[in-house]
């Protein structure tokens, strides 16, 4: 079998095709906004909401409206709900995060015991991106574009609100609206990518490939377009793992990432850990 | 007309009175420096000049309007202490110099050519045009100083407030420093900054204010850092800032 074969024969099958698709969607949005999760030091709140919103899932399979309805639901539910308990305790927002979303993934697994024949959980956490419908894909692509349109559109204004909120406040920018934007746009991403990833796994799109990307550059810009490179690059490689190896997609595409952090961590130009033992050698 | 009107600003945390009926104004052109102990108020006034807080009781106008309209208008800057900046963070110094100019461009921040001319202009002024485009981690103490105030002088602020400016800073560039907001506000801009460096009060600022959670002393500085004055200031029993 000559290599252009060896590429071209998965994406022959309609499934994969489609799969492809709804990767490289949630891949592309997911890697965009993890620049910000990473800056914003939000990777436990990305971790939150997808785990959130089980229990938007379940009942939308159950009632029989198109999932992402239900997700978003219980997405911005558990953003709200975060909210309430930071503003109105004193506790830690690790805390306020870590009671609502487990206390919202447990009312998912509850809703979905009792109802096990309409929903397969195994799907809902793993992904299931090898049986992605034709309203799944068009569902996924709107999503996909509205969500990075608007993070792009207004990816200045996001990114003064990471770096310095005083300032934003200072030239009058509504900085409490644009941190509820933020989140619902995580959200939105959340939703857009649990068909290809899962509950379980979809944080890690949501973290690293800005983190990989971090370590690669000082330029918020190139961090962007470095991360988005990224994130396709392993969607892709993930999914021909999982076609020739027969392993699962969203553990290979997460596996992808792993591994392109991992040459980062040791290879980056200035922060890897040869360039580090270098200059700790010629000093 | 006053660029600051403070009139019985009461700023409460729960139990703990942080300003209680602070009464001060500064006149533009005026640099003016902020003195009290730790703990004394200092960063909720800044706080509460921003709209950060929200006061009590008092009120607080900056030239002559309130905070809100005086900040859409691009009025006021903020250079932070240097512990609020997450020096990590993926930008260059031209990078956050041309965040000064966000409020003249449209919502999606695209630089037009008088905005890069702008930019420009506040490096050379601050002498980092060499440096524009490091990332800001790897600056020296006085460097990150200058590159904020830079900000500032691109934004066309009226009113600079700076939080402990010389705060790790070494003395060459503190000089660096002070001589240029001495050139700012010659040129109208007004400069309200909050210091521990008592020395540097009398010989730079035309005005100061002594602070312990409300004003005991408010004019030239010769006249309010009298021994009596400090004495009150700093002997008194300290209060943990929240």
């Amino acid at each position: 079998m000559n290599i252009l074969t060896w590429l071209t024969e998965p994406f022959a099958y309609g499934f994969m095709s489609n799969a492809l698709t709804v990767a490289l969607a949630a891949a592309l949005v997911c890697s965009v906004l993890s620049c910000w999760l990473v800056l914003m030091g939000w990777a436990l709140m990305g971790d939150a909401i997808s785990h959130a919103v089980l229990p938007g899932v379940a009942i939308s399979y159950l009632v029989g409206v198109p999932f992402a309805v239900g997700a978003l639901a219980f997405g911005l539910g558990a953003v709200f709900l975060i909210g309430a308990l930071r503003s109105t305790t004193s506790l830690k927002s690790d805390t306020a995060i870590g009671v609502v979303f487990t206390a919202l993934f447990a009312l998912g697994l509850a809703i979905v015991s009792k109802t096990p024949s309409e929903v397969d959980l195994g799907h809902i956490l793993f992904g299931n991106v090898l049986g992605v419908t034709m309203p799944d894909l068009v569902q996924v692509c709107v999503l996909a574009v509205l969500t990075l349109s608007v993070l792009l559109y207004l990816r200045k204004d996001l990114m003064l609100l990471a770096f310095d909120k005083v300032h934003a406040h200072a030239l009058g920018i509504n900085t409490r609206a644009l941190n509820f934007l933020l989140l619902g746009l995580l959200a939105l991403t959340v939703v857009t990518s649990l068909q290809a990833m899962g509950i379980i796994l979809v944080v890690a799109m949501l973290i690293i490939p800005g983190a990989t990307a971090f370590l690669w550059t000082r330029s918020f810009g190139r961090m962007l377009m470095l991360a988005a490179g990224l994130g396709v690059a392993s969607a892709v490689c993930g999914l021909y793992v999982s076609y020739y190896l027969d392993v699962s997609a969203s553990a290979a595409i997460v596996l992808a990432q792993a591994s392109f952090f991992a040459v980062t961590y040791l290879a980056a130009p200035e922060q890897g850990m040869i360039a580090r033992a270098r200059l700790r050698g010629a000093a | 007309m006053s660029v600051i009107q403070v009139q019985d600003l009461t700023v409460s945390y729960g139990a703990l009175k942080a300003l209680d009926g602070v009464d001060f104004s500064v006149d533009a052109g005026e640099l003016c420096g902020l003195v009290g102990v730790n703990g004394s108020g200092k960063s909720t006034l800044f706080k509460s000049l921003m709209g950060l807080v929200s006061p009590k009781r008092g009120s607080v106008r900056l030239f002559g309007h309130d905070q809100l309209r005086a900040r859409k208008q691009g009025l006021i800057t903020y250079v932070p202490q240097a512990e609020d900046v997450d020096w990590t963070f993926p930008v260059s110094v031209r990078d956050v110099v041309m965040m000064g100019r966000y409020g003249h461009m449209g919502r999606s921040r695209r630089p037009a050519a008088a905005d890069r001319a702008a930019v420009d202009d506040a490096l050379e002024r601050v002498a980092l045009t060499d440096l524009a485009h490091r990332q800001i981690g790897q600056l020296s103490g006085g460097q990150k100083k200058r590159t904020f105030v830079a900000r500032g002088i691109a934004q066309e602020a009226e009113l600079m407030l700076l939080d402990e400016p010389f705060a790790g800073v070494d003395v060459t560039s503190e000089k660096l420093i002070m001589n240029l907001l001495t050139t700012l506000t010659t040129e109208g801009r007004t400069i309200l900054m909050s210091t521990h460096d008592l020395a540097g009060v009398p010989t730079f600022c035309t005005q100061a204010i002594l602070l312990h959670h409300s004003v005991l002393a408010s004019g030239a500085p010769a006249a309010v850092l009298t021994e009596s004055n400090l004495a009150q200031a700093f002997g008194g029993p300290r209060q943990e800032e929240k």
